[in-house]
This record gives structure tokens, sequence and C-alpha cells, in this order.
């Protein structure tokens, strides 16, 4: 039980439709989601294929919590090669698209090949289908989740979208369900795209049971007190979503800004959450109208805004679907989209987060390749000639704007801004201006402020990312206990315990931000009474583990070894020039050699043969 | 005070009840026509089913109930009505004097001229006698040959499918349940009950009943002979008033009553299908002949009848209906209005489809089939007449949205929330 | 005073827990389809509402029935489905102007919620207070049900 034990396949090239059993046997050792379907991915593709090929699968995978009462238990993840970084691409997503997948009777769905023409996938319990999208190609996430609706006839029915970024291939696009929550990051939307797949719509009837439902009761009552009581999860993120860190990591002097040329930002209380919160002078609203919750979750962390109506962005034709309420500013994108660009301007901000569900773009790369480009613009490397008459200044709303609408549509400069900021600035001859690492963009945690957040990007499987391990939470928030963010010292086991941790919690079916206020502890019992088979801290912890070096196998199968766990060279040779972080660069190297030990990694991060018959891989 | 009322179906019960909760001491008498305790005419079909005992069909379920609320229930056929005396004659001699009277005999099923009709194996299926008969000719297998395929045939039509008999519908009509389905709907219902393996003939009609092998032989106008232990018929049904004939309540199709249910003729009240009352929809006199209705009516007259006044303000005609597992409904003037928007949801794949008639921004009609969940929502917003707002046209385009644009609606009117 | 169901869209979130613990309570199985009370969700509009039955003292269903199989619960005020009593005639769902009554096929009968016989699950579940079993005055609740009301005038003059 948890599990519904049942895997669709769908093969695009034939139109082939099958169902088959989970393999249970892979689900002890792995979980679900993230694991589960890595495995999959492993046992069944070429590590070297093209991403954007047809011989490349990508899978839509729930966990066995996916569903249940357990509190944001309505998560799924995309599994897939992705395009951007080359390596595996793992990307989870809320709203409420997975639970529903879930109740069409399925753990997961694995798509394979690539269509003859532009279809969608409808799943209503074991009617499945491909359908034409002919028509639908060319249009927007918002409105192709408006057209299946109304073409299934089903209010309830619930849709993942790639938008035209997706179809043409843009390096970071996403899907997205739901209207506005994104499987977002490593490019999932172009995969999606290259198969001709423009959506998965699914409504289901089926319900999930677990395994002992009285224990289970228990152990999710007992979490969402937990999350209840905590100040971040019953307080902050309700009340101020992940907005809430814009002041908090701005005063830690970790804010990366104007493409971490500085780390904090002048502007940052602009677009904070307090700032979303203030009534406007237009219309006397505040940008933020309401939260909302995923799936199950008890800390509805997200948020639904409008934007100023007398805003310029809503001025001119065309502009009736930004006028009402949609997903609203989020800490990533609040920070992409304005402090890495130098924007304040909070209703341009929105506008830009509104766009990027609209075509399915991932503001964090958005942002910070926008930022990059900023930055050649600034340095003088490409100007107007180049940009299409677009005045890349720092600090310019308008500029921003217009550069987001272009890659959304992937029209005019837009479709270089759409190679991400690693090839984009490689084109131009200055790498070095690209904040990646494995050419993925890196988030809003300066590494010279937050040092794990260094080691943490440095070693990400799917390129740089603060979900792989948080460990701001330590550093900063002092959860679950307080590290100094200056220093290098046990940030390599901290970031070892967050990595295998945060694996094992993808893999389960909830949501990440949970562990602002779970331990495994916590979390342990749920899984426990959920699943068949004995799911205690430590077999989470090793479940975490073995999926991490599933993943690192993976990469380096593919090609990217060791010394691409690396950081751009603003991290790592010019400090930081204000705050409490003042001198400080980045202290990777110091810590790196002590992670790959704890990892039980050779000195140049291949997982000895001991460790993965220790992990039975 | 003497409350009489005659006619134990929904409207007769529901009155007397009414009565009672109204006036503690007055004497109620509740006259009915068959042996059985009160029952519903609805029910009898899924007694046929063998969903429930006879007992299961009884409009109350506890035990001395009509006792414990000092209602009178006696057996016996009116036969005569004297209003100026306030007597009423019965079948055995007997008399029964009132202060008020309230008729409630409902309706029968109409016997249509077809040569034939008169032998054995051939039923109504309006009574539990009836059913009773119905249920020994229908085993298993059995030839059985329904005539109409409207409301009430089409339930039984189900009944019979449930019960493995060999079945052929004979209708007159170009589809099924012409007078509540239209076109599309019909038709999905039609090829619905073929899939299921029911003989559907459509705008066909029965020409004459003979003797045949299995008992008797149904011929049509087309020259079709079809063998059949058991002719049930179904043709429609008309108010049960002979016993009215010099009585000086007025009569149309049915008896005649103002907004407060009373008959022309002094303290005299009728309720249910005997009666023809306000339409919802139409604003005029109508028989709509369902049971909602004749227990609204019940209700609305018993209340007249103890001194409260009030005015029917119309019932809205809605039907639903199950056959062999398909469900359809429709409410109102589902067939739409001259000058009004009309939309549809069409999904021909899952057997769902959603008709939504407005006259201008209010939902007049609708009817659906297929659809299970808040149906009800239909009837919310027809009787209360809601201006729809932006929601028309989100309905317009997508009518399947309407649980959404009733709570909008709603909360829009009434602000839920407080 | 009787208690009732208190919803208030400001406060809710669209988490859908109220929707899982009426599942799970009825139907023993994590399934927001089975659901009695559900979350409207206005994306555009930024509000969810939650929406089930609100036991009107009058019940359109109850009257409907033909066989007496909707009672009216002395103690908690909760209009019953008996199951051993319904046919599964389904004229209480189209005779609901709420529309929260439902067939359910799978058992051929009618279900509506039943307020866990008073002590109602969605609101134990519920993170955020937009749902509780309380006797405060709901003016937008009663509003609703006087609203309906106009669908029969004969049931409110009683
Ligand atoms: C098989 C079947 C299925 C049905 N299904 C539905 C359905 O799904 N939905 C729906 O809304 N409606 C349905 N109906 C119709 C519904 O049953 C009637 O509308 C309802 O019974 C009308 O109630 P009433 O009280 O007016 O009359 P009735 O229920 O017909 O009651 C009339 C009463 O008067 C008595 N009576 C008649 N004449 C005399 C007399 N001269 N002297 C003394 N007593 C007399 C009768 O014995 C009876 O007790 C169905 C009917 C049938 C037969
Ligand atoms: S449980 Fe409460 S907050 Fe969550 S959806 Fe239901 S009513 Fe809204």
């Amino acid at each position: 039980m948890a599990w519904t034990r049942k895997v669709l396949r769908i093969n695009l090239t034939s139109g082939e439709i099958t169902t088959e059993p989970l393999n249970m046997e892979w689900a002890q050792k792995y979980l679900g989601q993230r694991g589960l379907a890595t495995k999959y991915l492993v046992e069944e593709t070429d590590p070297k294929v093209d991403p954007l090929s047809p011989d490349n699968k990508m899978i839509f995978a729930t966990g066995p919590l996916t569903g249940t009462c357990a509190s944001t238990g309505g998560r799924y993840s995309v599994i897939t090669k992705g395009p951007l970084t080359g390596a595996i691409a793992c990307s989870n997503s809320g709203g409420y698209f997975g639970p529903e997948l879930k109740f069409s009777g399925y753990d997961m769905v694995i798509l394979e090949g690539k269509s003859p023409k532009p279809v969608y996938l409808s799943i209503f319990d074991d009617k499945v289908k491909l359908r034409d999208a002919s028509h639908l190609w060319g249009k927007s996430v918002w409105d192709t989740d408006d057209a299946i609706k109304a073409e299934v006839q089903d209010p309830l029915a619930h849709v993942a979208a790639i938008g035209v970024s997706g179809e043409k291939g843009v390096l970071y696009s996403c899907i997205v369900n739901n209207k506005h929550r994104a499987a977002g990051r490593s490019g999932v939307g172009a995969v999606m795209g290259s198969k001709n797949l423009k959506a998965i719509v699914a409504r289901g009837s089926n319900g999930v049971t677990v395994e002992q439902p009285q224990e289970f009761f228990a152990a999710t009552d007992a979490g969402k007190k937990v999350l209840k009581e905590n100040a971040v999860t019953g307080e902050g993120l309700p009340a101020f979503g992940t907005q809430v860190l814009m002041n908090v990591i701005n005063e830690t002097g970790a804010m990366p800004t104007r493409n971490c040329r500085d780390v904090q930002f002048e502007g940052a209380h602009d677009i904070s959450a307090e700032a979303m919160a203030e009534p406007r002078r237009s219309d006397g609203k505040a940008n933020l109208s309401t939260n909302q919750g995923c799936f199950a979750c008890t800390i509805a962390c997200g948020r639904v805004s409008t934007i100023d109506p007398q805003h310029y962005t809503l001025q001119g034709e065309g502009k009736d679907q930004y006028k009402h309420a949609s997903g609203g500013l989020e800490y990533e994108a609040a920070w992409a989209l304005g402090s890495a660009t130098g924007v304040n301007d909070l209703d341009a901000l929105t506008y830009a987060q509104f766009l990027c569900n609209e075509h399915g773009l991932d503001p964090i790369s958005l942002g910070a390749t926008i930022a990059a480009a900023m930055d050649l613009y600034e340095e003088g490397v490409i100007n107007q000639d180049i940009t299409g008459g677009l005045d890349l200044r720092f600090g310019n709303a308008k500029a921003l704007t217009e550069a987001v609408e272009l890659t959304g549509t992937a029209e005019g400069f837009g479709v270089e801004l759409g190679l991400g900021s690693a090839r984009l600035c490689a084109k131009y001859g200055r790498p070095d201006l690209s904040m990646t690492v494995k050419k993925q963009e890196f988030p809003a945690y300066d590494p010279r402020g937050i040092q794990g957040m260094g080691l943490t990007y440095a070693t990400s499987n799917r390129g740089a990312c603060h979900l792989r391990s948080y460990t701001v939470s330590s550093e900063v928030l002092g959860i679950p206990e307080k590290t100094d963010p200056l220093v290098t010292e046990g940030k390599a086991a901290l970031v070892k315990a967050f990595q295998d941790a945060t694996a094992a919690v993808d893999s389960a079916g909830i949501c990440v931000f949970t562990t602002f206020a779970w331990t495994m502890e916590d979390i342990a019992p749920q899984v426990n009474a959920a699943c068949e088979g004995n799911w205690s801290v430590d077999a989470l912890m090793e479940v975490g583990e073995r999926i991490w070096n599933l993943e690192r196998q993976y990469n380096m199968a593919a090609g990217i070894l060791g010394d691409q766990d690396t950081l751009p060279q603003r991290l790592l040779k010019e400090a930081a020039k204000v705050g409490p972080a003042q001198g400080l660069v980045n202290g990777l190297d110091k810590m790196l050699p002590e992670y790959y030990e704890l990892r039980g990694w050779s000195t140049d991060g291949t997982p000895t043969g001991e460790t993965i018959s220790r992990l039975g891989l | 005070m003497h409350y009489l009322v005659l006619g134990a179906g929904p409207a007769g019960v529901t009155a007397a009840e009414t009565l009672r909760k109204h006036d503690k001491s007055a004497k109620i008498t509740l006259l009915g026509g068959e042996p059985e305790p009160p029952y519903s005419r609805m029910a009898i079909p899924y007694y046929l089913i063998e969903k429930v005992g006879e007992d299961g069909t009884y409009l109350r379920q506890t035990e001395g109930h009509y006792e414990q609320h000092g209602i009178d229930y006696v057996h016996g056929t009116a036969v005569a009505l004297q209003g100026k005396a306030k007597r009423l004659k019965l079948e055995d001699g007997s008399e029964l004097q009132y202060d008020k009277l309230l008729i409630c005999t409902g309706a029968s099923p109409i016997s249509p001229p077809v040569p034939g009709l008169d032998r054995p194996g051939i039923h109504n299926c309006w009574t539990l006698e009836d059913a009773r008969h119905i249920a020994e000719l229908s085993q298993k297998g059995d030839p059985v040959v329904l005539m109409g395929a409207g409301f009430i045939g089409s339930i039984i039509l189900e009944a019979l499918a449930l019960k493995g008999v060999n079945l052929t519908v004979v209708e007159m009509g170009d589809r099924m349940v012409p007078r509540m389905l239209d076109e599309t709907a019909g038709n999905m219902l039609k090829d619905w009950c073929i899939d299921k393996g029911v003989r559907v003939l459509t705008s066909t009609q029965i020409s004459e009943v003979t003797d045949g092998s299995e008992g008797l032989t149904v011929h049509t106008k087309g020259g079709e002979a079809l063998d059949a232990r058991l002719l049930v018929v179904a043709a429609g049904v008309q108010p049960n008033i002979s016993f009215l004939a010099s009585s000086g309540v007025e009569i149309d199709h049915g008896i005649i009553v103002d907004q407060y249910m009373r008959t022309s003729v002094p303290d005299v009240y009728a309720a249910g299908d005997v009666c023809q009352a306000i339409d919802f929809s139409t604003q005029k006199a109508e028989m709509l002949a369902i049971q909602p209705v004749a227990v609204e009516h019940g209700r609305i007259a018993a209340q007249n009848m103890a001194g409260k006044p009030t005015p029917h303000e119309g019932s809205l005609n809605m039907n639903v209906l199950e056959a062999m597992g398909l469900i359809t409904a429709s409410f109102g003037l589902w067939m739409g209005v001259e000058g009004g928007d009309s939309c549809r949801m069409h999904d021909p794949e899952n057997n769902r489809y959603l008709r939504l008639e407005f006259d201008g921004n209010k939902l007049v009609g609708g009817q659906s089939v297929g659809l299970t969940e808040h149906v009800g929502m239909l009837r919310g917003l027809i009787q209360t007449e809601l201006d729809l707002g932006e929601w028309k046209n989100k309905l317009m385009k997508s009518p399947e949205r309407l649980p959404e644009a009733y709570v909008a609606v709603a909360q829009h009117n009434f602000n839920i929330s407080a | 005073m009787q208690l009732a169901l208190v919803l208030d869209p400001a406060k809710c979130t669209s988490c859908k827990q109220c929707e899982m613990a009426c599942a799970y309570e009825n139907e023993q199985t994590f399934n927001p389809a089975k659901s009695r009370i559900r979350i409207f969700d206005f994306h555009e509009d930024g509000r969810f509402v939650p929406y089930t039955c609100t036991q009107c003292d009058e019940a359109w269903c109850q009257q409907a029935c033909p066989v007496n199989a909707i009672t009216t619960d002395p103690a908690t005020g909760v209009k019953l489905v008996h199951d051993n009593l319904c046919v599964g005639c389904k004229v209480c769902t189209i005779a609901c102007p709420f529309g929260t009554v439902n067939y359910n096929a799978a058992t051929g009968k009618v279900i509506k919620c039943d307020l866990c016989m008073g002590d109602p699950a969605c609101a134990k579940a519920c993170p955020t207070g937009a749902i509780t079993y309380s006797d405060v005055e709901q003016a937008g609740f009663d509003k609703m049900r006087a609203w309906a009301a106009k669908t029969d005038s004969g049931a409110q003059a009683t």
C-alpha cells in the first residue's frame, strides 16, 4: 500500500500505452519519486544519450506519501536527463497534479520516444489516451491548461503543460501544473517539447491507502503539530512565504546581487514579503492576495498575488490574463528576477513571475541568465545591436520584463537568453561571468556569505541548486542547530547529511520545506506507517545516500566528472565587498576533499568500490 | 375540526402530517384506496428487483407512525363528493363527513385503444398489486415487451432488465423519454440501453395483441410480431377524478386549484398528481405528476387548510432517471426559451451530457446525462433566479463548470464567508 | 444550541486535508473524489471555498425521499441517510438545491455529509480554522439557506 504498484508506460513513437507492476524490490531500495524513478532511468537509458533525442526518457513520478494526508503529501517529480546540464535532472513540483496522477492509479508514468506529431496525454483512471495537440502547439501554459480542461470537459482535471519555450527548446523551460506550480529546473520542459508532448491531464477516482492506518494518523498528526508549532513553518512561511528570507539573507550578506558583483541589494526591502503585504496607492490592495497550500500542505507558503492595475506592465492590449490573481513571487524568483538584475520594482517582478508561469520558464535560471547578459552589456561585451535594442543595464525594469517576454516565446534576443547563462557567456567569450555550476544557474544564496552553500552548489547532482542540501537552515536559521555561515569547518558533513536526508524526503512524496521543522525522526514514522517494510531513520538515510550515489554514478557515466565540482571564479577569487562576509571568498577547496572522504569517494570524486557495494548499488 | 385527506400517496401523507403539526387537536382521517399501508409508487421498481421488500416501499418507516400522529388511516374508495353537504360517499355505501377535504387521489395509467389489451399477461406498473403480477411473469429469460419508453416506462425498463428478462421496448416517439430528454440525451439513453442488450424500437406503435406461443404476441404497425410472456403498459397517466363527476369541482385536465391549493368548491383542496397547479417555469397551471411536487403540494395545501395562508409560487418540473446504470436528469425549461441562450457539454465517449438553457443571465432549464455530482445545483440556480453575471459567459463556453458558477454566484450574492 | 459546520473561505488555503479526512472517514481511503466536502478553487480571485451540506431544518432531500430514508438526528440536527432504507431513486439529489446529495453508483445509494455524527473529521483536519464545528452565529450560511429557501415557499413557512 501507499504505492499504487502500477506504472504507466507510454511509447510516444508508436503510441503504445501499457501498464506494468511497480518494481517493489526497487521500491524497497529507492522508496519512490526521485529515487525510484532515477533507478528506472538508470536501468533503461544510456547516460550518454542526447537529452533532447527520442532515446532519452522522462518519468513523472509520485512518492508513497503523495496523495495521503501526510502534510505536504502532494509532490511529484520529473526525472530525465537534463538538457541544460547534461546531468541527471529531477524537478519537483507541488500543486494538485501529482496526487491526481496517483488517484488515477499510477505511481509513475514513463514516457519514451518521440511522438510523430504534437500530442497530449490524458489519464482518467484506466482510460489513457494520446490526443492530438496540434491546435495547442504554440499556446502558452495557461491557454493550454484552459483549453485542455474545456476539451476533456472536466473542470476538476489537473494539467501539467509546457509553453512555447518548452516547444522551442529553451534550456531552462519547465513543466507547469495548475498554472503556477512548476517542475522547474534543468530544462525538463524542453525534454517534453522534444518529445512533441504538450501536456498531461489527469483525473483520478481511486484512493490511496496506507499500511497501518492508526499509526499513520498518529504519525502524521504529530508531524502536523510540529509544523504548526515551529516558527518558520507555523508562522513565517504561511504569512510571508519563502519571501520571509529576502531581508534575512540580505542582512546575512549572502544576497547575490547584480550577477554576484555584490552580496547585498539596496532594493531588497522593496521586493520583500513586507512590501508584498503593503497596500498600494492605486487600488488600496496589497500585492499579496492570499496564501495557498499545495495538496495536503499544512504550511501553505504559496503566494497568490495581483499586479498594480496602474503599473506599466498592465497597460495596452492583450494584458487581460495578468489582471487577476495568480501565483506570486517566491523568494527565488524575487531574487533572481530582482536582486540578480538589480531591479527593485515589485510589480515588474510579479509580472515577470506571471510570465514565467504562463510560458513555463524557470525564474532562477532566467533571472540569472538575464543578470549575466546585463553583466556582459555593462562590460561592453554585448550591445543593443546584439540585444535587439534591449537596454540591459542593471536595474532596468522595462528591459527585464521585455527580456522575459522575449524568452517566453523564444523570439529575438530571447533565443539567446534561452541558452542559459553558461552558454550565453561562453558564446561571447566571457565564461567567467556565468554564475553556474555544471551549466545550471545557482540560486539565491551567495556562497561567500554562506560557505556551506558553496559546497552544496559545487556537488549538487543536478547542477547548482539549493534544494539538494539546504544548509541555509543550519547556517542562517539555526535548524536543526546553528552553525557559523562564515566558516568552512564542519560543512562537508553538514552538506552530506542534508543531501542524503533531502534525497529521502524527495523520494517520499513530501516537500523539503517540512524539514525547516521536521527531522528524520518526524518523517520516518510517517513513511513507516504508510509503507510496507521497515523505514527507520537509519533506513531512510541509507536510501538517501544510495540515491545520491546512484545519481553521481549516472552523471559520471554521462561524462560529468569530479573536475566539475567547482564554482565560478568570481566566488572563489573576488571577495565580498560589504556585510558580514566582507573580505571573504568561498572556501570550496577546504571543504571538497573532506566531503569526498566522508562520501567514501576517491580524491577525484569517484565512488569507491567499497562504497558502491556498501550501498548495494 | 375534521380534516379528511383523500388519497394516501405522498401528497396525502405529507398533508396529514402537516395538518397535525399545525393543529394538535383536530381529527384527521387519511383515506386510502389500496389495502397496503401508505406506500410510494416510486419505490415499486426497487421492489421488483428485490432491492427492498414490500415494506421498503412504505412512505413512513416507523411502527405505529400514523397512530402516533393521531392520524386515522382507513381504507375505502370514494365514489362521489357532495360539496355542499361536506360529505364523501364511499364504494361500500358508507359516508364520511368532513369540515375540510383534501383530494389527492393521484393518477392512474391510461389504457390506449389497442385491441387485445384486456388479455391476461398484460399489466400496468402502477400499484403494488401490479408489481406482484409483474414479478410473477418476469423470470430470468422470459420474453417481455414494454409499451412506452416515457419517464415511468424507462424506470420500469431498468427494473425489468435487471431481472434478466429478454426485453423489447416499444416507443411511439422518435427517442426515449421524449418529454423529458432532448434528442441528444434521448438517443444517448437509447444507444446505451441497446448496448446493454435491450431491444429498443422507437417510432414504433403497437397495433394489436393476440394469443401467442409464449402467451402473447405483440404486433407492431410495422408488421413485426413479438412473442411475450408479459406486456407491461406504460403509456401515460390520467388523474383520478371520476368520483367528482357531479361535485361541482372544476376540472381541466386535472383539478383546477388556486394559489392556495383551493378547488372551486369551498373547503375542498387538491394536491399531487390529481391537480393542475402552477409550474414554476411557465407560471401556468400544469400537471407535473412527480413525487417531490406531490409532497410540496401536500404540505402547502395542508398549511392553508390549517389557517396558515401559504401561497404556492410554483413547483419546478424535474426528473431523474436511471436506466441500466445511465443517469439522466432534467429541470425546468430544458428545451429552452425563445431568444434565450443555450449551451451544451457533450462527451459521448464517457456518456456525459449537460445542456443549459438561459433566459438572459438566468438559468431556466437544464438536463444532464451521466452526471451524479452536484446535480441539484441546477435546481438551486433555476429556482433562485440568480443573475449569473460573468459566469453566464463562462458557462456558455464550458457548461460543465456549473458547480463553480453556482458557488461563485451564491458567494457573491450572499457572502457566505460572513 | 446545535453545533454546525462554520466554513470560512477567507481562511481556507485549498490544502484539501478536509477532503481527505472526509473520504477516509467514510470510505477508508484517501480519495478526494469521494469526499462529501469540497473545496472550490477560484484561482483568479485568490479564493478557496469549502462547500458542503448545510443540514437545513426543513430539508428538501428529506421531504423528497419517497421511503423515509433520510431522517433528522435529534441530537445533532444531522440529516441522515439510512442505507438500509434508501432505494437509490436519486430524487433527493435533484431536490437538494445546494447539490450536496450525490449518488454513489458503487453502492446504489446516495451520500451526503452526516457531520460524522457530531464529530466532523473535516473540521478536525483543517489546519487553518477555515472549518470549525461550533455554534458561532453563521450569518453567511444562514443567508444562503434563506436564499435556497426561495426554492420552496412552503418549507420555510412552517
Ligand atoms: C413505477 C413508478 C415510478 C415512478 N418514479 C418516479 C420517480 O422516479 N420520480 C418521481 O418524481 N415520480 C415518480 N413516479 C410518480 C410518483 O409516484 C407520483 O407522482 C406520486 O406518487 C404522486 O403522488 P400522489 O400522492 O399525488 O398520488 P399517488 O401516489 O398516486 O396516491 C394516490 C392515492 O390515492 C388513492 N386513491 C385514488 N383514487 C381513490 C379513490 N377514489 N378513493 C380513495 N382513494 C383513492 C390511491 O390508492 C393512493 O393511495 C413514479 C410512479 C410510478 C408508478
Ligand atoms: S482543510 Fe481547511 S484549509 Fe485545507 S482545504 Fe479544507 S477548508 Fe481549506
